[in-house]
């Protein structure tokens, strides 16, 4: 059987790819050494979004007095049946993709892929078999970054994979990184009552977002109990029983650590370095429109490209490859509008420039803000906390980057993200009509402030 | 069903045409590649054909009245049809927001690849040259073709975001002209910029020269308000835009050109085409780009971009404006070519006859006062040309030459001239090694001929 694309990785980046593909006619076939559906669907965005809504409706049950629903007795959270919620979604969602792969008619090869030169021309292997494909794409995603001198045992140094399937809840956990992946973790912990330490080595939490943003969630995060140290550099690690972790001349102790330092690209042991394929400081090298890598018939896409390393960023990656691909009109990938978002509560979500960004390219800009406090609907939601700040450029009121704090943020930013790619102007966002009571409707009122004419403050 | 036409696109910066003449009446049938009118663009009078077949039922403006692109002009339809419905659907006389809600006849005009074959023919010298490649090794992106379709393909409403109308607005940039490279061809913040860049919207070859308007004795009753042409509006942007944007640089020098004028003569004397001074100085400033490639330059955001052709453009002036049509390859033809050439382009000039490609993508300018006493001036450079050769008058002036150890004062026939430099890429020493090649040619003229 030859097939026209074969993809490596099943991923949000390597499934997408695949079913795109699939519907553009091409025959595909996924190559996948572990679950169908990737970090994302198995042990990733989703099932940490199954434990973060159990710690979210703890947090509102708690505050459910100021709402008038009287909690008698003791509210509890059942930390095995939560970690086992997750999981069965994970499983959901990997059979979930696998119906997918078979409604598209994609063949599933389970097993290791590596390309190989054979007879001089570079093939896809499965195990040591080949597969006959005019094309290959490498979807093969990324894995936690080790931090020198601190080993990942998995059961005293563990990555985001055992810290959402721990068989016992741990009484206290010191996690290093205050990225998306740390803070979430450290959120859900603290809901559930462990004791939770963040080690963060640069000066704010969640340091690719708006500094406003990192120095508001931050004072939040405390407020719910947890300790958060910046511009901490961990200087030793024992790993006990208890967790020994020494930061600033400090010893900080812990039943567990989570080493949640940032994630690197899986560009080992792939056969890339033998069939040439050209690596850049740990990421495959590709050209950014077709995705082609320095061999004419090899793709890449996703995480393994570097930075952002973001499910949606892969996905959009992986439809526009196949599509150029299979000659068919490219949705090209929007680079300076990628969304990011961090699910702790309230969330975090950002499209665009930060400030700090936009005054380092020396943008002339206005900036604009709209608190929660002042909005209606967070009001009778008791979801006051946080604020939308847009940056718009001075000359001609384009979106140069939106930052939001707040209950509902990450769905919101789906408005701005798309107001970014069509390249709305200030006068577009202002002359919509927003509906009222709604979360969204502090979008138009920060836009408005950023010319001093909000409304509501 | 009855259709409504819509202004085209018949010239590559038009946004709005004077109808000038109806050659169509109501009820006169229509075939394919019928002209139905003239229509004065920014550039040209231009034929106004169709390539659809049906009866002309109704016209919907006069004689004269000026019409945005994309607005309905007329309506066609089978014989005995009644107009009034399509009418009604095109807001008819509305301006051309209405007219994407019905089925705009596609005007052949816009189409230039699907020019008419005699034209092709008699065009084919001249457009063979236009979409030459730049020299080899020349890292410059190719300036776009300015015959292409308008980047959408559309004659009325461009796609196109907000912030690219915003920064188009603010650029001087016309959308239609822009390729998008958005989603569906829309054009974006990327490409306007890029369009800006290049120059892309640059058309019309414009430097300054008098239309020698006759002038009236005495007083002038009162002021009057009149309307600029469409040319005339080109012409006030353009080169606000050049002065704004280009810092200019001015070279003088004189030429001794007796021996010119005297080969000149003999050459017209031996029968052939007639050539004038002009042509000789056309042919000049060519030969002396090839020998100074690096002043056949333009600047643009991309970079440098070092021209592979010499392009000569001649400043041509038109009662109501000026126009500056390009003879391609200048450096390659013999002067019998170049003066055929000049006439002809000069010639259409005059009559609005010229086709886009005919005033579009010179790499540099000559123009020529001379003939009008002018002693010496200097000329406005036409972006994203890098420099403009201004030819003063030639006349007998005292000059001191050197003779036997004396110093001696003869009698020479002497020609100014002054290059304008766009000082971003032509440096002074550049410009004057161009101009120092330019006066040898006209000195030792041989070189022209050879």
């Amino acid at each position: 059987m030859a097939y026209d694309l074969a993809v490596l990785g099943s991923g949000p980046g390597g499934y997408v790819a695949a079913i795109r593909a699939a519907q553009l006619k091409l025959k595909v076939v996924v190559v996948e050494r572990a679950e169908l559906g990737g970090i994302c669907a198995n042990w990733g965005c989703i099932p940490t979004k199954a434990l973060l809504r159990t710690a979210e409706l703890l947090e509102h049950i708690e505050h459910a007095g100021d709402l008038g629903i009287k909690v008698e007795g003791s509210v509890k959270p059942d930390f095995d049946k939560t970690i086992a919620r997750s999981r069965q979604i994970a499983d959901r969602q990997a059979k979930g993709v696998e119906y997918l792969f078979k409604k598209n008619k994609i063949d599933v090869v389970r097993g290791s892929g590596k390309v190989v030169k054979q007879a001089g021309k570079i093939v896809l292997t499965v195990d040591g078999k080949p597969i006959e494909a005019t094309n290959i794409l490498l979807a093969t995603g990324a894995r936690p970054k080790p931090l020198p001198g601190i080993e990942h045992d998995g059961s005293a140094v563990i990555s985001y994979r055992e810290a959402m399937s721990l068989k016992k809840q741990p009484k206290s956990i010191i996690i290093i990184g205050a990225g998306a992946i740390g803070i979430e973790f450290a959120y859900f912990y603290a809901a559930v009552g462990t004791k939770v330490t963040v080690v963060e080595v640069l000066p704010h939490i969640l340091p690719v977002e708006d500094e406003e943003v990192s120095v508001a969630l931050k004072k939040t995060l405390e407020k719910q109990g947890m300790t958060i140290l910046t511009g901490a550099k961990v200087e030793k690690l024992e790993k006990g029983p208890p967790v020994k972790v020494t930061v600033g001349g400090k010893v900080y102790e812990a039943d567990v650590c989570l080493l949640a330092a940032g994630v690197r690209g899986n560009v080992e042991g792939i056969g890339l370095e033998e069939c040439g394929i050209k690596v850049d400081r740990g990421f495959i090298a590709v050209d950014q429109k077709t995705y082609r890598t320095n061999v004419e018939h090899i793709f890449a896409i996703g995480d393994v490209l570097g930075p952002p390393m973001l499910a949606h960023k892969a996905s959009a990656e992986g439809i526009a490859c196949v599509e150029g691909i299979a000659n068919h009109t490219v949705h090209a990938v929007d680079y300076q509008a990628i969304p990011g978002c961090t699910y702790c509560h309230p969330e975090v979500a950002s499209v665009g420039l930060t400030e700090a960004k936009a005054k380092e390219k020396g943008l002339k800009y206005r900036v604009g803000r709209f608190p929660f406090k002042a909005s209606g609907k967070a009001m009778a939601a008791s979801e006051t906390e946080g604020f939308v700040k847009v940056l718009v450029g001075a000359e001609h009121g384009e979106l140069l980057g939106a930052h939001i704090l707040g209950g509902a943020s990450t769905d919101m930013v789906a408005t701005l993200t798309m107001a970014m790619t069509a390249e709305l102007t200030a006068d577009e966002i202002l002359s919509t009509v927003w509906a009222h009571p709604t979360y969204a409707e502090a979008i138009k009122e920060a836009v408005a402030d950023a010319y001093g004419e909000a409304i509501d403050i | 069903m009855a259709s409504v036409i819509v202004m085209p696109r018949l010239s590559p910066t038009m946004e709005e045409g004077v109808l000038s003449k109806w050659t169509k009446k109501v009820g006169d049938k229509i075939m394919p590649g019928d002209v139905i009118a003239e229509v004065e663009t920014d550039k040209a009078n231009m034929d106004f054909p169709l390539e659809d077949e049906g009866v002309l039922l109704k016209l919907l403006v006069n004689e004269g009245d000026t019409i945005k692109l994309g607005a309905p002009v007329a309506i066609l339809g089978a014989a005995g049809e009644d107009p009034a419905q399509a009418i009604a659907e095109a807001g008819a006389g509305q301006p051309a927001a209405a007219a994407p809600a019905v089925e705009a006849k596609k005007p052949e005009a816009a189409k230039p690849e699907a020019a008419k074959p005699e034209a092709a023919k008699a065009d084919a010298p001249v457009s063979s040259l236009v979409t030459k490649e730049p020299a080899p090794g020349a890292t410059a992106r190719i300036l776009p073709d300015p015959m292409k379709p308008a980047g959408n393909g559309q004659t009325g409403r461009v796609k196109a975001s907000p912030l690219a109308r915003k920064v188009a607005e603010a650029k001087g940039v016309d959308l239609h002209e822009v390729e998008g490279s958005g989603p569906g061809g829309r054009v974006v913040k990327r490409d306007v910029e890029a369009a800006a860049a290049t120059g892309a919207t640059t058309q019309l070859r414009s430097v300054p020269a008098p239309s020698a308007p006759s002038v009236p004795f005495g007083p002038v009753a009162e002021d009057q308000l009149v309307q600029p042409s469409q040319m005339r509006k080109t012409i006030a942007r353009r080169l606000v835009e050049a002065k704004r944007e280009v810092p200019h640089i001015y070279l003088t020098a004189e030429a001794t050109v007796d021996r010119l004028l005297e080969l000149r003569t003999e050459m017209n004397d031996a029968g052939g085409a007639k050539i004038s001074v002009n042509d000789l100085v056309v042919k000049a400033l060519a030969l002396a780009l090839r020998r100074v490639p690096d002043a056949n330059v333009s600047w643009t955001a991309e970079g440098i971009v070092r021209h592979g052709r010499v392009d000569i453009g001649v400043a041509v002036s038109l009662p109501d404006g000026l126009i500056t049509p390009v003879v391609r390859a200048a450096d390659q033809k013999s002067l019998g070519a170049v003066a055929t050439e000049v006439k002809s382009l000069a010639e259409r000039a005059r009559a609005k006859k010229l086709k886009p490609e005919e005033f579009s993508n010179g790499t540099a300018t000559v123009s020529n006062l001379g003939m009008y006493g002018v002693k010496e001036f200097v000329a406005i450079i036409n972006p994203p040309e890098s420099v403009i050769l201004a030819v003063g008058t030639t006349e007998k002036r005292p000059i001191v030459v050197e003779k036997d150890g004396r110093d001696e004062v003869i009698i020479a026939r002497r020609m100014t001239l002054t290059l304008s430099c766009d000082h971003r890429v032509v440096d002074g020493v550049l410009g004057a090694q161009l101009l120092s090649e330019i006066v040898k040619l006209l000195e030792k003229p041989m070189g022209l001929v050879l």
